[in-house]
């Protein structure tokens, strides 16, 4: 019981100091939320269901912007693609649990706690128990969200435009890329997937410009990845 | 999102592939809300965001730190507003 105690707090501590720009976003998600009329119920509800902030954002970007069902659901389902690698990465350490812990662990996946996670479980693959520190990381998270997204509700009109909040979620966005920057590759992914958006926006009909900024800068990387093989 | 994985579902060349994700979906979410202004059009002479945004990319580049990122986007950003513009 100790050892999985003391891994589920290291989880809690290791993804703390990463809360602290979430609590911005998810205040602004509130704020948005209740900016475009959502009740406080749908805007708590959205942060509850989906538990994902980027995916929220882009849902509200998209239907504010009145974009059918099938882009948002699609749009949002291209956002939360990249849970699919985390699912990849951490099946080598988790496959072996009970279904039961597989739906709580893949419901609190979130960014910063796939971050803090993998870098623990890399450290510590001897750890039976190490499946706690996602846990821990993962509720955390969690729980900072809704509260953040119910402070957001409740403040509603209250915080100034100036402060510039929703820049904030091009930040976050931009931190959680830095690792990133260093590798050529990705970096051509990116800006083929800002500057195809940039212009998809007022181009592209139905909202689509995320799908299609995504898909284009994933077919740049296929290829790049294909003709990086081809050279070995 | 819910979501459950096999192990080896996805071979080596998808898992090359699917590295790149956040690469392609991210800044998609990032480059509009910089670049474009309110009415959708492109804003790149008196855009603070842009500088911020080139601020904390090159702190993310050498610090490789999330919240170091962020807070000096947000900073420069504060600065640019609020004494420039």
């Amino acid at each position: 019981m100790n050892i999985r105690l003391k891994t589920l707090t290291t989880g809690i501590t290791d993804v703390s100091p990463l809360m602290i720009p979430v609590v911005p976003f998810g205040i602004i998600f509130g704020v948005i939320g209740m900016e475009l009329g959502l009740s406080p119920y749908m805007t708590f509800g959205m942060s509850i269901i989906i538990f994902g902030g980027a995916s929220q954002i882009v849902l509200l970007q998209l239907f504010s912007g009145g974009a059918s069902s099938l882009v948002a659901i699609t749009s949002v389902g291209a956002v939360n693609s990249r849970h699919l690698l985390y699912g990849a990465v951490f099946s080598e350490y988790l496959s072996h649990l009970k279904l039961s812990w597989k739906v709580i662990l893949s419901y609190v996946l979130i960014d910063q706690a796939f971050a803090v996670s993998n870098t623990y479980f890399k450290k510590n693959k001897e750890n039976e128990f190490k499946h706690y520190h996602l846990l821990g990381a993962g509720f955390t998270c969690w729980t900072v969200w809704q509260i953040s997204t119910i402070l957001g509700i409740v403040l509603g009109s209250v915080i100034p435009e100036e402060l510039g909040l929703s820049f904030t979620i091009s930040l976050t966005f931009l931190a959680l890329l830095i690792n990133d920057f260093r590798k050529f590759k990705n970096v051509t992914v990116m800006f083929v997937s800002g500057i195809v958006a940039t212009i998809g926006y007022n181009t592209i009909p139905f909202q689509a410009y995320i799908i299609v900024a995504a898909l284009s800068a994933l077919l740049v990387a296929t290829l790049l990845t294909l003709i990086n093989l081809k050279k070995k | 999102m819910i979501f459950l994985l096999k192990e080896d579902l996805l071979n080596d060349k998808a898992k090359k592939v699917l590295s790149y994700v956040p690469s392609a979906i991210f800044p998609a979410i990032i480059f509009p809300p910089i670049f474009l202004d309110g009415t959708g059009s492109l804003d790149l002479e008196s855009n603070p965001k842009i500088l911020a945004a080139i601020f904390a990319i090159i702190v993310g580049y050498f610090s490789k730190n999330i919240l170091a990122t962020i807070f000096a986007g947000l900073i420069s950003y504060w600065f640019l507003i609020f004494v420039y513009y």
